[in-house]
């Protein structure tokens, strides 16, 4: 997918946690990010359909995940999102890069980006590009509390 | 605050954050190790291993549910292969537990095998030493069993249980490979499927029928972890495995053969660790000489290993020093 080299050998994996909250029953564009991100060299804790806002912060606590990656196509955004963000910062997860994907109207995402969500990434985002982004926040918890 | 006095202290970020060091070998993880270590060596830790969809994902959820039934906490530790391209992974069995997130008494952790081909991770055993220390009387291990690696699980665990299923192989390949021998208790999982009694005798035949009085007897139990149809007698077997390894001195014997396995493998990754240290063109100029007939191989080793150790003493080789 991108030429760069793989992270493993040299340090850490970085650890995504990938949910697919909401009803709808749909978790293909989930499986091929959890795919990619492997591709990428990335430790993907994949999760799958249905979850919570509790199910998501307890996994992201357990995990010691880096990053929690959303993917929202049922709409539900704008009133799962603050559950979400509530339940993550409620255990202390402050500090995990929150990221989603999927269709959200534009006139929704800088409320979303003010909730605290790091990055959004619409429909048909090349993956390569989300896959930069985390790179780019990599080094970030390698080492330190 | 350091990692283990934020454990004392309850923190509930310290444990997983622990784990992530031990995974990384940072020098926090292994310091923190060091001083957890003498704490441990009381949980009973059970293996659950097993070909591909055999089920082993969906068992241990309803086993974990089966034990907080009786009130005790568990720690489950799911192993997945990392990609052998990439060295990333995706870890998908938390996918089959997550009826259990509300409980505080259960704790899940998803762990890569970071280079050993769908075995146990290296630092397995220490994120177990970790999970022991913090206090969880029971530990489950999922690990997919492919071939020798599944004989790691079995210097790990006390108790292993190796799940078989129908329709993923005829059994007798299960035989053939070895995999049945590790486990102290054999299930057939999915026994709400056409093709599991069949698979039930195949397995029966594989068990060693001289049992003597103070023997264990392998149990062959069926269970469908859908429904948890069987899932408290596989519970019970665990625990009468556990009682029969603590009354015959057995409980024992394992961890020492757990200490020595995991001594042995650390000393060999610190080895493997010096060889990098080797200086790569010297090394390759002696690789060539061998290659062109003018030294041979085993004096290349011995040279090599010459080199080592006369920077593990700081200066010319022994034999240099004490000569004359
Ligand atoms: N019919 C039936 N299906 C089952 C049973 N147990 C598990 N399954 C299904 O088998 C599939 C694989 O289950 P997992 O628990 O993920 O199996 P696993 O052995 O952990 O798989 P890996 O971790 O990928 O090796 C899932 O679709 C389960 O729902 C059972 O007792 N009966
Ligand atoms: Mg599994």
């Amino acid at each position: 997918m991108t030429d760069e080299t793989p992270t493993a050998a040299t340090r850490a994996p970085l650890r995504v946690l990938i949910a697919k909250p909401g009803l709808d029953g749909h978790d293909r564009g989930a499986k091929v990010m959890a795919r990619a991100l492997r591709d990428a060299g990335f430790e993907v804790i994949y999760t799958g359909l249905f979850q919570t806002p509790e199910m998501i912060a307890s996994a992201a606590l357990q995990e010691d995940v880096d990053v929690v990656g959303l993917s929202i196509l049922s709409g539900a955004h704008m009133t799962l999102f603050p559950r979400i963000m509530a339940a993550l910062r409620e255990r202390g997860l402050d500090d995990v890069l929150v990221i989603a994907g999927g269709t959200i109207p534009a006139e929704d995402q800088a409320t979303l980006r003010e909730m605290g969500v790091a990055a959004l990434f619409g429909p048909g985002t090349p993956l390569g590009e989300v896959v930069a982004f985390l790179r780019a926040q990599d080094p970030a918890r390698a080492v330190g509390g | 605050m350091d990692l283990v006095e934020r454990l004392d202290s309850g923190d509930p970020r310290a444990l997983p954050r622990l784990l992530t060091r031990i995974e990384n070998r940072t020098p926090e993880g292994l310091a923190a190790l060091e001083r957890l270590y003498p704490r441990t060596g009381h949980a009973h830790v059970v293996g659950v291993t097993g070909p591909p969809g055999s089920g082993k994902s969906t068992l241990v959820g309803v086993l974990a549910t089966a034990a907080r039934a009786s009130g005790r906490r568990v720690a489950v530790v799911a192993v997945d292969p990392s990609s052998p391209l990439s060295g990333g992974a995706v870890l998908g069995d938390r996918v089959r537990m997550m009826g259990l997130h509300a409980d505080p008494g259960v704790f899940i952790r998803s762990m890569a095998s970071r280079g050993r081909m769908g075995g146990l991770a290296p630092a397995a055993a220490g994120v177990v030493h970790a999970l022991d220390a913090a206090g969880f009387p029971l530990v489950l291990l999922e690990t997919v069993g492919t071939g020798q690696d599944g004989v790691d699980i079995a210097s790990l665990a006390q108790t292993v249980v190796v799940v078989q299923a129908p329709g993923l192989g005829d059994g007798v390949q299960a035989i053939k490979a070895g995999q049945l021998e590790i486990g102290d208790v054999l299930v057939v999982n999915k026994a709400d499927l056409p093709g599991a009694g069949d698979l039930k005798r195949q397995l029966r035949l594989a068990l060693p029928t001289e049992t003597g009085p103070e023997r264990w007897a392998t149990p062959l139990l069926p269970t469908t972890a859908t429904t948890g149809g069987g899932v408290d007698d596989l519970l019970a077997a665990i625990d009468a495995h556990r009682e029969y390894l603590k009354e015959s001195g057995n409980w024992e014997i394992r961890q020492r053969g757990a200490a020595r396995a995991e001594v042995l493998t650390g000393l060999r990754a610190a080895l493997e660790r010096r060889l990098a240290t080797l200086d790569g063109d010297q090394l390759n100029w002696l690789i060539a000489e061998a290659a062109a007939r003018r030294r041979s191989p085993d004096a290349v080793v011995a040279n090599l290993i010459a080199t080592l150790d006369s920077a593990a003493t700081g200066g010319d080789s022994v034999s240099d020093q004490r000569g004359g």
